[in-house]
């Protein structure tokens, strides 16, 4: 009977094996607008979307770091992309939208918001099809991007959440 | 079936160390004069479970020292061995050292052996000491059992009782199983002693349809050859006692050697253990106790050291061990009844709002009432949870000033009242170290050596009062000593040598007994191991305010000191002051505002054409405009009369923070920001307000220091 399970255990393992394998070259990206731009993020990090709220100012903080909401009792940094990539009308209106993302390692996970324009889609790429982002020299820098994916025709930039969402703690708090 | 036992760990640890601090209190509560032998039982059940809980997890480093207390305090507790000083001082040592070892197990370090090894010898010296001294129970060692337990402790002594080895008729009942005792194991055990011959009698096994794998049908004739001693044996046998018959045989019957085994093995032992500062003690009493004593003194030096090394690892235990908590049963019922009743208002509520019309706001009104009540209550049940007695904290002190005052010759008798006061865990764990310090202050530079307290008129012993009761949503901590109080004179000599203050300065008492929270400040003539070099009460006080609490002293020369120390009940609620600055609110911790107060402009005073100054009574106190430091755009006051001045104290300085409004008073969440943002400077936390905004929590300290740039 031992060998029995110990066979469907392996069996099941290299069912997942497979499965994995299959997914390995398909990832999932939440796409959103910034501006006139496409950008994505891998669709594991979203935690949930939500409309944009007043936020509570932190004082001595870059613009772009806009403050923080009580999101369900935790206090939640928001940051605003496009002021983040220096894009011009960061207006804030009904559409305008907070993507709440998961950012962090093993130890220790913190979770942020970031307002984009509006949320376009949730998009499959395979991962052969990615393409290192060249140097743009232009308002983003090339270190959040890790790379670009052409779907339908439109260009989508994949964005590096860690590094994205990477504050600016040290130079914080050396100061 | 293997079990990962790693997942135990936590909880053995914390069972032992529990274990520890009960032996330790049991020690120190013994009465020379008037054994209770409630208290020995309790000592050594402590010790009892920690064999036991280590032998199961396979540290037997732990689990030998153990047994060889186990073997002392059972001698004492069945009245064959006097409760002496020394063995309580051997004893402590060894609670010392099993607390060093256990530390470094938990923290997966190798344990110190030379340690170990020291007060092992100590204890086996306590142990044979006595038992050379009073013959006549070596003399009744002749059955078996007696001699199991004097030998123990020695293998040398054990191997020259037993000869060959050992018939065990092992037949367990039916429901040795269910106790969760495995033979196999047991046998495993057996196995690695000696050469291990098993035979198993099966005949009882019924057949198959009347077998219950849950029964155990089988009993077994076990033979092991080899030198063991007969305690190694019991030991495996120990936890499956009256669930077997045992019948446990010497192979070789040795003829009996009443007298040579108890005095050739003392001489042999001497030999064996450079730490024995005397040889084998003849069998007279008074050499004896001399001997012991000298051995004490060793003892006792080590056990004045390790409180020093310790503290480095002390930091990272109450960092490691502060994941879990143990609660109150009763507690947690009271809890779960609780949600119950929420849930209940819920479904009720739930009900009206389902078909709502206007007729029913009355009900709605109730339930939401009751809703309120229940969360309050709920709350403060969760709240409760987390309070612990201080008794934790001050359990560990009389320890403490045992040793300490020993060794510096006073004599001190140190008083808890209020051990029971409650308080939140997290305070708990970080007032602990302060403590410590403050108590060693008092011993070392508060209380006099007996001959100066006499020749003051001042019973001999001195005595140091901690006290712990609530005030006011605070706990207020205090350590009173007796002794010979602060002297201010000395103090501001000190402090103008130093450059501290000037040299003509008037300094208030308050002011003055403030000088010693001043970093690199020390009025001892000579430093100490205990004390003196002046790096402990500024970092005292900047840990105690960081708990969000604060710190105040009152002394009188001749009469001694007094030291207070305010704390807040919870780190989880803070009772704050809501400001608006702006159109933006934020919350200032009640604990530091002083006052508030509305000046005009005419009371400002320029300092360098740049920093604000207003004179309050007699201080000329720094303004720090909130718009400005933390660069608010919308603003309503911009005159001063338009505004408060709220007067906060942080870190001993007054400076007063200009805001548009105060809007009210309210107990506060604390919420960390860093979680998922970074630290902010000015900004000790956030909170959730009524309306579900976030509102910033005000770190004055940090203010003062922040606006000083």
């Amino acid at each position: 009977m031992n060998e029995n399970i110990a066979k469907a255990a392996e069996n099941k393992e290299r069912d997942q094996d497979h499965y994995s394998k299959k997914l390995d070259n398909a990832v999932q990206y939440l796409s959103f607008t910034l501006g006139n731009e496409e950008y994505g993020v891998d669709i594991l990090r979203v935690q949930e979307i939500r409309s944009w709220e007043p936020v509570s100012r932190i004082p001595n903080v870059p613009s772009y770091e806009k403050g923080v909401v009580n999101l369900r009792g935790s206090i939640v940094p928001i940051i605003d992309l496009r002021e983040r990539f220096k894009l011009k009308n960061a207006d804030y209106t009904l559409l305008t939208v907070v993507v709440v993302l998961q950012t962090g390692d093993s130890k220790k996970t913190r979770t942020m918001g970031v307002v984009v324009d509006s949320v376009s889609d949730v998009i499959s790429v395979d991962r052969t099809k990615i393409q290192n982002a060249p140097d743009f020299g232009t308002k983003i820098s090339n270190e959040f991007i890790n790379g670009l994916v052409s779907v339908n025709e439109r260009m989508v930039m994949l964005l590096d959440v860690d590094k994205l969402l990477k504050l600016e703690d040290l130079d914080q708090n050396d100061s | 079936m293997s079990i990962d036992m790693s997942q135990f760990h936590q909880v053995f640890f914390e069972e032992c160390f529990e274990g520890l601090e009960a032996m330790e209190s049991g020690l120190l509560n013994l009465d020379m004069g008037d054994i209770d032998s409630e208290v020995i039982n309790t000592i050594f059940r402590g010790a009892h479970s920690i064999k036991g809980g280590s032998g199961t997890f396979g540290f037997t480093v732990v689990a030998d020292f153990t047994h060889i207390m186990e073997t002392l305090l059972d001698e004492m507790r069945d009245g064959r061995r006097k409760v002496t000083q020394t063995a309580v001082n051997v004893l402590l040592g060894s609670v010392d050292c099993l607390r060093e070892m256990l530390t470094s197990i938990q923290n997966e370090q190798p344990v110190e052996v030379a340690s170990v090894a020291k007060h092992q010898a100590a204890l086996e010296q306590e142990l044979n000491g006595y038992t050379t001294a009073a013959p006549p129970s070596a003399a009744v060692a002749a059955s078996p059992a007696a001699t199991v337990t004097i030998d123990a402790p020695n293998k040398t002594e054990a191997a020259a009782l037993t000869e060959q080895g050992w018939k065990i008729a092992f037949c367990p009942y039916l429901d040795l199983l269910k106790t969760g005792n495995d033979p196999v194991r047991m046998f495993r055990e057996l196995a690695e002693l000696g050469e291990l011959t098993t035979y198993a009698n099966t005949q009882d096994i019924p057949g198959i349809y009347e077998l219950d794998p849950e029964e155990c049908n089988i009993s077994w004739d076990l033979k092991v050859t080899g030198d063991i001693p007969a305690a190694e044996i019991k030991e495996i046998f120990n936890w499956v006692e009256g669930d077997c018959e045992l019948d446990i045989q010497a192979l070789v019957v040795k003829t009996a050697k009443p007298v040579a085994p108890t005095i050739a093995p003392a001489s042999k032992q001497a030999e064996a253990e450079p730490v024995a500062p005397a040889p084998a003690p003849p069998p007279i009493p008074a050499p004896a106790t001399a001997q012991d004593t000298d051995g004490i003194d060793a003892v006792t030096t080590k056990n004045l050291i390790t409180p020093a090394q310790t503290d480095a690892e002390q930091i990272k235990n109450t960092v490691k061990a502060s994941s879990s908590i143990r609660v109150d049963t009763a507690k947690i019922d009271a809890l779960i009844n609780m949600v119950g009743e929420v849930v209940i208002t819920q479904s009720m509520l739930g009900l009206v709002g389902e078909n709502f019309a206007m007729d029913k706001v009355d009900q709605l009104k109730k339930g939401l009432a009751q809703l309120e009540r229940h969360t309050r209550d709920l709350q403060q049940s969760v709240m409760n949870i987390r309070m612990l007695p201080i008794s934790f904290v001050f359990s560990r002190f009389p320890r403490l000033v045992h040793d300490i005052s020993s060794k510096l010759g006073k004599k001190i008798e140190l008083k808890l009242v209020g051990e029971n006061t409650e308080i939140d865990k997290s305070v708990v764990e970080l007032i602990n170290d302060p403590l410590v310090h403050l108590i060693r202050n008092s011993l070392d530079h508060g209380i006099e050596l007996p001959a100066s307290r006499l020749a003051a008129g001042k019973p001999e012993t001195g005595i140091i009062e901690l006290k712990a009761y609530h005030r006011g949503g605070h706990i207020v901590i205090e350590i009173i000593d007796d002794g010979h109080g602060l002297d201010r004179k000395k103090l501001i000599a000190k402090a103008v040598e130093k450059g501290l203050v000037e040299e003509n300065a008037t300094l208030t008492d308050k002011q003055a007994f403030e000088l010693i929270f001043m970093p690199g400040f020390s009025t001892a003539e000579k430093l100490t191991d205990i004390s003196g070099r002046g790096v402990g009460m500024d970092v005292v006080r900047r840990n105690i305010e960081a708990l969000g609490g604060n710190i105040e002293i009152t002394s009188e020369v001749g009469k001694g000191t007094t030291i207070a120390i305010h704390l807040p009940l919870t780190l989880a609620i803070l009772d704050g002051q809501s400001v608006a600055v702006g159109d933006e609110t934020y919350i200032v911790p009640l604990v530091s505002i002083i006052e508030s107060i509305n000046i005009t402009e005419k009371m400002l005073n320029k300092v360098a054409g740049k920093g604000e100054t207003f004179r309050l009574r007699n201080q000329y106190i720094p303004i720090i405009r909130m718009h400005k430091i933390f660069n608010v755009q919308s603003r309503n006051a911009s005159k001063m009369a338009e505004g408060v001045i709220v007067v906060v104290e942080g870190q001993g300085v007054l400076c007063g923070l200009f805001v548009d409004d105060l809007l009210g008073q309210q107990q506060v969440v604390i919420k960390s920001l860093e979680a998922n943002y970074r630290r902010v400077e000015g900004v000790s936390g956030a909170t959730i307000l009524g309306d579900g905004s976030v509102a910033l929590i005000l770190d004055v300290p940090g203010l003062v220091r922040f606006s000083n740039r």
